[in-house]
Formats: C-alpha cells, sequence, structure tokens
C-alpha cells in the first residue's frame, strides 16, 4: 500500500487529473453557454473533434501550439457555424441536427485523417510548461498543479470571468433571457437569434480549444474517434452545474481525477481492468443525480428554437 | 427533375389527393438522399477516390452480390428492433439516447446465458430463455432514467447518455471478469454453437431474426398508430400538459415507455448474439443504436419507412466494409454518408415548410 501512495503515484495522479479535466472544463463550460441562452448543443461532440483534428493540424504543420490551439478553436467554430445556421436561424431539431454533427464529424476527420497520414500516428513534441514560481515547490501537489502549458491557467481564470459575465454583465443577463423567456428578450429589443448564436460560437470555439487541448497536449497525436464522449461528459456536466461556472470546475476536476486514476493504477501495476475504473465517474453523477435531481433546474425554454410570434 | 417539383408543388394543394401526397413524401425523402450521394461522391472525389466506383462497389456487394445481400438482410434484424424501440420513445417524446447501452448489456447477458443453459436443456429453450432474460435486463437496465424522468423530471438525454457509458464499460466488465470463457486466451464469453442459434431461413444464410426484427417494428407500428395505448403515447409525446389536463397518468406511461424501448433495444442484442454473433467479445461495441437513430428520423418515426431506412443503412455498411477492404475507403465514410443524410432532410423540411407557409400566405 505504502507504493501506492508514493509521492510519484500521487504526483502523477493529481498531474494527470488536471491534463483530463482541462479539455473537460472548456466543453463543459462551453454546453454551459449554449443551454444558458436555450440551445440543448448535442453537437459538441463533433466540435470537440473537428478542434482536435483542426488544432493537431495546426500544431503538426506549423510546429507551434499556440497555432494549434487557434486552429482548433476555428474548427470548433466552423462546426457551431453549421449549428448557428440550422437551429438557431433556421429553427430545425437541435437533438437531430446535433446527432448529425457528431456522427458527421467523427466520420469526416476519422477519413480526413486515413487519408492523410495512412495507418501511421505522427506525433506532436511534448508542449512547454509554464511553472508558477514559488506555487510549484509545493511538494507533490505543487508540481502536479502549477506545472502546466499556460492554456490550462487561461481556462481555469475563464471560469471566473464567465462567472462575473453571467453575475454582473449586460450579456450575462441576455444569455439567461434568451434561455429563459426569449420573447421577453425579443421585447426588451436584444435579438434573439443574434444572442443565442454568439452562445452557439462561443460553444465551438471553446469546445474546439478543449479538443485541440486534449489532441496536443493530453494524448501529443491524433487518433480518430479520440474524443471518445469527452463532448458529453461537457453535457453532464454543464447539467449538473446549473448555471454556475464553479461548479463546472469542481465536476471536470472529479471526472478528471477518476480518469487519471484509471492510467496511474495501471502504471502502479494494480490489476484492475480499466472499465471499472472508468465506470466511477458516471457512478458518481448517476448517485447524484437520484439524489439532488430536482425539477426546473434547466432553462425553460431549452431545446426550443425561437420563432418570433410564435405562441 | 422538373416532373418532380411538379408533384412537390401539387402536394402542397389542400385538399390533395393521397396519392400526390405520397409523392410529395417521396420526393422530399429521395431528393435529399440523392443530394446526400452527391455531396459524399464529392468527398470521395477531393479524396481522390472515384466515387462512381465506389458506389457501384457498395450497391454490387451490399446488395446485388447472392452473399452480400444475405449479409444485408442478416444485419437488418438487430437494426429493425432498433428502429423499434426508438420509435415507441421517440414518439412519446423520451429521448432514449441510452440504446446502445441497453443493446451491449442484453447481448452480453445472451451470450452468457444461452451456452450455459444449452447445456442442460433443449437448444430452443435455452434460447428462449436467454432471449427473455437479456430483454429483461435491459429494461431492468432502463428503470434508473425512467424513474428520474417520470417522477423527479431529470433530462432523460443527459440520464440515458450516461447509462450508455456505463453500461458499455459494465457490458466489458462482465465479459472479462465474471463471463470469461475459460478455455480460450481470447477474452471472451463462450460461443453457442452455430446449430444451437436461430435458424437460418431456407437455403440461405439469412438468420431468422429478420423475420422476427420485421414482425416487431410492424407491431410497434401498428401500436403507436392504431391502438388507445399508442394513442395515449403520442400524445404524452406531443403535449404533456394536454395528457395531463385528459387524465393520463404521465409518470406511469413514460416508465412503460422507458421499459418498451429498452425491451426492443435489448432483443436487438440478444437477435444479434443468438442469431449472428454466438459469443460476445471484449471491448465489441458494433454502436448500432447512434447510426439507427438518423434512420428513424429519417423515416419521421414510421415504422414502415424505417424498414426501407434500415436496409439502406444495411447495403451502405455491408458494401462499406467489403469497399473498406477493397477500395481503401475506411468504413467511417457510411457514418459521414449517415450525417450528411440527416442534415440534408432537416433543410430540405425546413424549405418545404417554409414553402407551405409562403403558399398559405
Amino acid at each position: 500500500m505504502s507504493d501506492l501512495f508514493s509521492d510519484v503515484f500521487l504526483g502523477a495522479l493529481f498531474f494527470g487529473a488536471i491534463t483530463a479535466a482541462i479539455p473537460l472544463l472548456l466543453a463543459g463550460l462551453g454546453e454551459q453557454m449554449s443551454e444558458k441562452a436555450g440551445v440543448l448543443n448535442i453537437g459538441i461532440e463533433g466540435m470537440m473533434i473537428a478542434g482536435a483534428y483542426a488544432g493537431f493540424l495546426g500544431a503538426y504543420y506549423s510546429e507551434s501550439l499556440w497555432l494549434g490551439f487557434a486552429t482548433g478553436a476555428f474548427g470548433g467554430i466552423v462546426v457551431a457555424s453549421i449549428m448557428v445556421l440550422l437551429c438557431v436561424r433556421f429553427g430545425l431539431n437541435q437533438i437531430v441536427i446535433g446527432i448529425g454533427l457528431t456522427l458527421g464529424f467523427e466520420g469526416l476527420t476519422a477519413l480526413l485523417h486515413h487519408f492523410q497520414f495512412s495507418r501511421t500516428y505522427p506525433r506532436l513534441p511534448a508542449a512547454d510548461v509554464t511553472v508558477v514560481p514559488y506555487l510549484s515547490d509545493i511538494p507533490i501537489l505543487g508540481p502536479a498543479l502549477f506545472k502546466h502549458h499556460l492554456v490550462v491557467y487561461l481556462a481555469v481564470l475563464l471560469v471566473f470571468v464567465l462567472a462575473f459575465v453571467y453575475r454582473r454583465m449586460q450579456l450575462g443577463l441576455n444569455l439567461q433571457a434568451a434561455g429563459d423567456k426569449p420573447a421577453a428578450l425579443d421585447v426588451a429589443g436584444v435579438d434573439v437569434v443574434r444572442t443565442r448564436a454568439f452562445a452557439v460560437f462561443t460553444t465551438g470555439a471553446l469546445a474546439g480549444l478543449g479538443g485541440a487541448y486534449l489532441a496536443n497536449i493530453g494524448a501529443g497525436i491524433f487518433v480518430p474517434f479520440i474524443t471518445n464522449g469527452a463532448g458529453f461528459l461537457g453535457i453532464v456536466l454543464a447539467m449538473l452545474a446549473r448555471g454556475r461556472p464553479f461548479w463546472v470546475l469542481c465536476g471536470a476536476l472529479l471526472f478528471g481525477v477518476c480518469l487519471s486514476l484509471t492510467t496511474a493504477l495501471q502504471v502502479a501495476g494494480i490489476n484492475i481492468p480499466t472499465d471499472v475504473i472508468q465506470m466511477i465517474p458516471f457512478l458518481a453523477v448517476m448517485a447524484m443525480l437520484i439524489m439532488f435531481g430536482r425539477k426546473s433546474s434547466l432553462p425553460a425554454a431549452l431545446g426550443i428554437p425561437y420563432e418570433r410570434g410564435a405562441r | 427533375m422538373s416532373s418532380e417539383t411538379g408533384s412537390a408543388t401539387q402536394g402542397q394543394m389542400p385538399l390533395k389527393k393521397p396519392g400526390s401526397a405520397i409523392a410529395h413524401r417521396l420526393v422530399l425523402t429521395i431528393g435529399p438522399i440523392l443530394i446526400a450521394l452527391i455531396l459524399g461522391g464529392l468527398i470521395l472525389l477531393a479524396l481522390g477516390v472515384d466515387p462512381i466506383k465506389y458506389y457501384g462497389y457498395v450497391i454490387q456487394r451490399g446488395l446485388l452480390s447472392p452473399t452480400g445481400i444475405q449479409q444485408t438482410l442478416t444485419r437488418m434484424a438487430p437494426l429493425l428492433f432498433l428502429a423499434a424501440g426508438l420509435i415507441v420513445a421517440f414518439r412519446a417524446g423520451v429521448w432514449n439516447l441510452g440504446a446502445d447501452g441497453q443493446f451491449l448489456l442484453a447481448a452480453v447477458i445472451a451470450a452468457a446465458s444461452a451456452p450455459y443453459l444449452a447445456d442442460f436443456m433443449p437448444s430452443w429453450l435455452a434460447v428462449i430463455i436467454a432471449f427473455v432474460l437479456s430483454t429483461a435486463i435491459a429494461v431492468i437496465w432502463s428503470l434508473v432514467p425512467a424513474l428520474l424522468r417520470a417522477y423527479q423530471g431529470v433530462n432523460e438525454i443527459i440520464t440515458t447518455l450516461m447509462m450508455t457509458f456505463l453500461g458499455v464499460s459494465l457490458a466489458n466488465v462482465l465479459v472479462k471478469l465474471v463471463f470469461l470463457d475459460p478455455s480460450t486466451t481470447v477474452p471472451q464469453t463462450r460461443t453457442l454453437p452455430v446449430a444451437d442459434r436461430l435458424p437460418r431461413l431456407f437455403d440461405t444464410t439469412i438468420s431468422s431474426g429478420l423475420i422476427f426484427g420485421l414482425i416487431a417494428i410492424v407491431a410497434v407500428h401498428l401500436m403507436m398508430t392504431r391502438t388507445a395505448f399508442g394513442l395515449k403515447l403520442r400524445i404524452v409525446g406531443a403535449n404533456t400538459r394536454a395528457a395531463v389536463h385528459s387524465g393520463l397518468s404521465v409518470p406511469h406511461l413514460t416508465v412503460a415507455v422507458f421499459a418498451l424501448s429498452a425491451g426492443l433495444c435489448g432483443m436487438a442484442g440478444a437477435i444479434d448474439i443468438l442469431g449472428v454473433q454466438g459469443n460476445v467479445r471484449a471491448d465489441w461495441n458494433p454502436a448500432y443504436g447512434l447510426t439507427v437513430i438518423p434512420m428513424v428520423f429519417l423515416a419521421r418515426f414510421n415504422g414502415f419507412a424505417s424498414i426501407a431506412f434500415v436496409l439502406l443503412l444495411s447495403v451502405l455498411s455491408i458494401g462499406g466494409e467489403s469497399a473498406a477492404r477493397r477500395l481503401g475507403v475506411p468504413t467511417v465514410f457510411t457514418l459521414l454518408l449517415v450525417a450528411i443524410v440527416l442534415i440534408v432532410l432537416a433543410i430540405a423540411e425546413y424549405i418545404d415548410h417554409r414553402h407551405n407557409q409562403a403558399a398559405k400566405a
């Protein structure tokens, strides 16, 4: 047992937890904004995989991780623009289009990858880390939490920025109104379609960024279907967080620890099938839903396209 | 093309003949499929594959060659059950996205129980008991999201998705730890001998599961359209408040919908194992459920139309699997094609809807 809880093991566990949590955090924050504005974004998995592929290509050819993040976010925005056009502008069924986008971009990225790299999986060089002075000197936790790529800190910072936007800014109020009572927002002179489009575009950028992080830093390579449900986990996080960005962070860290435990235990030589550990976060969430599942935790107009003048 | 658009505009006339309405529907359905096939062809062209050769090969191997068509028809069996399960749920306004988890768990239970039972009872009885058992497991698996939705109002999209992740992992755990076949090194369940599986139809290799699948989907269609119970479910789906006001017990009906839907998805898993696969290997997950969802949408939750779309999906996937080996186009192209069809069809519906509104105004 002493072996299991050695410093190295704990360090690797927490480091891995952060790495695994960041894509979920970004996806969760993005989904949260969409849902706040009344768009149930099932296509987020497609946005993430598009971001992962575009981000990987960007980083691979430019040899710059930052450019990779930019292309990743752009990849997510491209998928989001389809969603905006079809679901926000045209008001088509969000679940149908969402599933279509997820399937389509999982297929498209796998297909493109096959024709581009065939069966080779080129690896990106390890990412530069930004070491936070002093804090990283804390034993065990320091190196695990404060020696990450700069984008990790920015993602955590985004939690607080979004919390501020939702609580203190007109934009946050507009987003909330677009999800709860779009007609009221319309009467107040704010364009519902534009507000919702803004939310979905932001979701695309965040999900694409999360996908790019997953491929470029989390894995260092792109393999087809690499997101493996991370987008859906983002939806779960957003649903559980009930509009609070900070809760998304907590949930993402919880999931991150569970995901990291899978690899860490294997490294430590404990022979449990990974499937058992992979079940833990979902079991935790189901337990939370059973205990705290209450009605009306979601925006009233979630999933309903806005049509001016409709009853 | 002009004759098609002609019949389409006729179809929007009020007091139309039923024939022209069907023609209108056909145009609205076949048109998007053709457009999607062309778009898919353009993608192939961009990747340096001859689309005509690809589609020709897919049709040849999925539909026209004797082995191909038999494989295609066999593949249809589980897909039909899944389509039936999804139609029940979607028509009743329940977004059961957990079909894959229900499918896989039932498959594992079927694969675990059938060879064991066949040791000490006639194989036909073993197959029937395994079928019932695995269906029951799928129903039980859906109870958590069902009760949460019915009594707590928790969104079933999220819960069923999560139950799918859980179910896939649990199925793997069961295969690797509990139902492992000790006689092989490959992690898999015991194998049901071919002789004990569902009989094949006549002299072909088509599994009789196809017949059961067809019965299931027609039965579901008739239940939803022709019975009082189906009407109740549709009312719940169309307007929950109206259902409450007309005295329907919405929670009970919701649980019933989940049970029916998950049961049919479980039957899909059972029929695939008992008819075709014979065992479940570790990490086996065909993820049929996610690809059947678009088919059901394309069919507008109509059982008979679903049969046609499931056939199309089977042809595309069986042909696509052959083409992957021969032409080097990975099978994921089928996934992409399905997605394009779905999106193009949604756009076509929108244009048609706007056109109708403009005609009324």
